[in-house]
């Protein structure tokens, strides 16, 4: 039997399953968000070292996965549009954006509650830190090249292009910050290496993490369909389903 | 390779005729430099644990400057399209318009370098290896910035947007210079910060065209 | 014989033209007609290889181009109102430089004779920021002569052109075609005695 990779690449196709599975990662997101926030907050066992203010890492930790690994399917995504020019590509590449800026900064700000009680300063110059505020101004650069051309084409294979130097950039950034944070400062804190890791505390990140993942399924597939629908407004199949919302 | 060469002397003729649009990366970069020295306490320690970062940062604002103009005249007189048309492969085309650039603007900067430094009274080896380090580093941000300047290209806001994109990409350049410079001053040693900053300089002197070409392309449209 | 098939254009959610065909002989000229932004223009850059076919294709003596490639792009003459001149330098270097950058190899006589045609030979030494800009245009069609490209892609070669400069341009054009030439040119009003395309047809 032969695969027909692209079968979904067909904007009518990918618009119904997208439509289909967008609402059960949704569901799914706040079935693994309550058990691994409930595995976090009340079963884990207090740490003896950070007391309970370590429960953060819960949602820390996971967003800031998250927050990379979106960046590197979005590089996978423009490399796709590139190569293949498939138009669903691109409208993927530009959907996941504001979701990686979101859990970007989410990873920042949790990370400043953490290093307050931690090491009593919200900034550290820490190298995963640093490379993780270079992540937060990368993905605001694709979005200001993205708002600042007018034409779609052009947009897209811009971004496409810029998100390409980019994840080619983001190892030698993070090796340049960590080789400069450990000469001026020794030894970095680390921040997820802790002593023995308590199981139940390693199942509630985990299930954090998949949280995180079905959530990013479900908006960027929701926010895919609202693209797809603004950038095909005047096909025969998008004015169907337009009449059929309005009904 | 004829035809490379003729652009570089057309480009380096159009540096000549206007030497003040390719010297005012170096204005800026004195200036710059000058301005930091006074916004601190003229405490020779501080000035000279300051000196690199500081005089690396004003550089790397310099070659921001420096590329932001790297194809837009082109642009807007039509010589680019005619580039296109030109037998000569486009990253070639921008290999060498980046290289002439460097040379008009930047290399004036590498070489008033020393005397800036002199106002941080960084030491007799910081002093001599800072130029060697800007010379590698501006190249690398040179042919770095060509990728920015070719996506901004025509764009509103074109040169905002070109710090927002280049700057996360200069980072690792900018923290090598600095260090090795740093380490020369304090004598720890600056041998691998050099080398990692000369291996930076050479793949984006070699990849980088490749992708202000397609860049460029895209510009055209 | 060049060909085009098949070729169409969408700006945004708007199709300004499918379904474009032609062809062109050696030594014709082919005026595309249309009102502004019926997409001259891009049909024209299409063809050029600055912006991507969006359909179809394009076949020169039966061979399909590839139209990003340099062997087409070194078929290609190209001419629209930016005249590619830099003012910084003079005229006869701007000359020489860009036809060196085309790959043409011409000495100064043949170049002076060509201007002397257009009436801009006496400007040779001047700096290219001093001519007015009917002498711009005039040298930038004087340099097509020089190319000798055998497409010739011109759009709306007679804006800011004077009479005596549009006869030269026609006598230029009808050179280029009786040599074996083909000029596929863009002009809003009717021309007289030239196939006509126009896009409104395909529209």
């Amino acid at each position: 039997m032969k695969i027909n990779w692209f079968y979904f690449s067909s904007p009518p196709r990918f618009y119904a399953l997208a439509g289909r599975l967008s609402p059960l990662f949704f569901a799914l997101a706040l079935l693994l968000a309550t058990l691994g926030l409930y595995l976090g907050f009340f079963v884990a066992p207090t740490d003896f070292q950070q007391g309970e203010g370590y429960r953060i890492i819960f949602v820390h930790v996971p967003v800031s996965w998250m927050s990379m690994f979106i960046y590197l399917v979005i590089a996978f995504w423009s490399a796709m549009a590139l190569v293949m020019k498939t138009r669903i590509s691109m409208v993927m590449a530009q959907a996941l954006v504001p979701t990686g800026a979101l859990f970007t900064f989410l990873s920042l700000w949790t990370g400043a509650l953490w290093g307050k009680p931690m090491w009593g300063a919200w900034w550290v110059w820490d190298a995963r830190l640093t490379s993780e505020l270079i992540l937060l101004f990368l993905y605001l650069a694709l979005m200001a090249l993205r708002a600042a051309i007018d034409d779609e084409r052009r947009a897209d294979r811009a971004c496409a292009l810029f998100a390409l130097v980019g994840v080619v950039n983001v190892p030698v950034i993070y090796f340049s910050v960590k080789w400069w944070n450990t000469l001026h400062q020794g030894a970095s804190v680390s921040l997820t290496r802790a002593p023995s890791m308590a199981s139940t505390m390693l199942a509630g990140m985990l299930v954090m993490a998949l949280a995180a993942w079905a959530y990013t399924i479900a908006t960027s597939l929701k926010r895919a369909r609202t693209l797809l629908l603004e950038r095909e407004g005047d096909s025969e199949w998008a004015r169907r389903q337009l009449a059929g919302d309005a009904r | 390779m004829d035809l490379a060469l003729v652009l570089f002397k057309r480009e380096c003729a159009l540096v000549l005729r206007k030497p003040g649009d390719a010297l005012s990366a170096v204005f800026f970069f004195v200036l710059c430099t000058t301005l930091f020295a006074l916004s601190i306490n003229p405490e020779p320690q501080l000035l000279r644990a300051l000196g690199p970062g500081a005089l690396w940062v004003c550089a790397l604002l310099a070659s921001l400057m420096v590329v932001g103009e790297l194809f837009e005249s082109d642009w807007r007189d039509g010589t680019l399209e005619q580039l296109l048309l030109s037998p000569l492969p486009l990253p070639a085309t921008v290999a060498t318009k980046a290289l002439a650039r460097w040379l008009g603007s930047a290399l004036p900067l590498v070489l008033v370098s020393p005397l800036l430094g002199l106002q941080f009274e960084l030491s007799g080896s910081a002093l001599l290896l800072l130029p060697f380090t800007l010379a590698l580093g501006t190249l690398a941000l040179v042919f770095v910035g060509s990728i920015g300047a070719a996506l901004t290209l025509g764009l509103r806001s074109g040169s905002m947007l070109l710090s927002l994109l280049l700057l996360p990409l200069y980072i690792p350049v900018l923290i090598f210079g600095a260090l090795a410079v740093a380490g020369a001053q304090n004598g720890s040693g600056f041998e691998a910060e050099l080398s990692i900053l000369a291996a930076l300089c050479l793949l984006s002197v070699f990849f980088a065209p490749f992708a202000s070409a397609a860049c460029l392309e895209l510009a055209c449209e | 014989m060049f060909e085009t098939l098949d070729l169409g254009c969408c700006k945004g959610r708007r199709t300004l033209f499918s379904g474009l065909g032609f062809s062109l002989a050696a030594g014709e000229v082919l005026h595309l007609s249309g009102s502004n932004g019926c997409g001259k223009t891009s049909l024209l850059r299409q063809i050029a290889g600055f912006a991507p076919l969006q359909s179809g294709q394009l076949r020169w003596q039966g061979q399909t181009v590839d139209a990003r490639s340099l062997s087409w792009r070194a078929r290609l003459a190209w001419c629209t109102h930016q005249p590619a001149l830099k003012d910084e330098l003079s005229v006869g270097e701007n000359i020489r430089t860009s036809l060196r950058l085309a790959g043409v190899e011409a000495d100064d006589e043949a170049i002076q004779a060509a201007l002397a045609q257009w009436q801009v030979a006496a400007q040779w030494p001047l700096a290219a920021r001093l001519l007015s800009q009917g002498q711009r245009r005039r040298l930038a069609l004087a340099t097509l002569s020089l190319l000798s490209r055998p497409l010739w892609l011109l759009d709306e070669p007679f804006n800011a052109l004077d009479d005596a400069a549009c006869r030269q341009l026609w006598q230029a054009i009808h050179q280029h075609a009786a040599a074996g030439g083909r000029v596929l040119f863009t002009h809003h009003a009717a021309v007289a005695g030239v196939r006509v395309l126009a896009l409104e047809d395909f529209a």
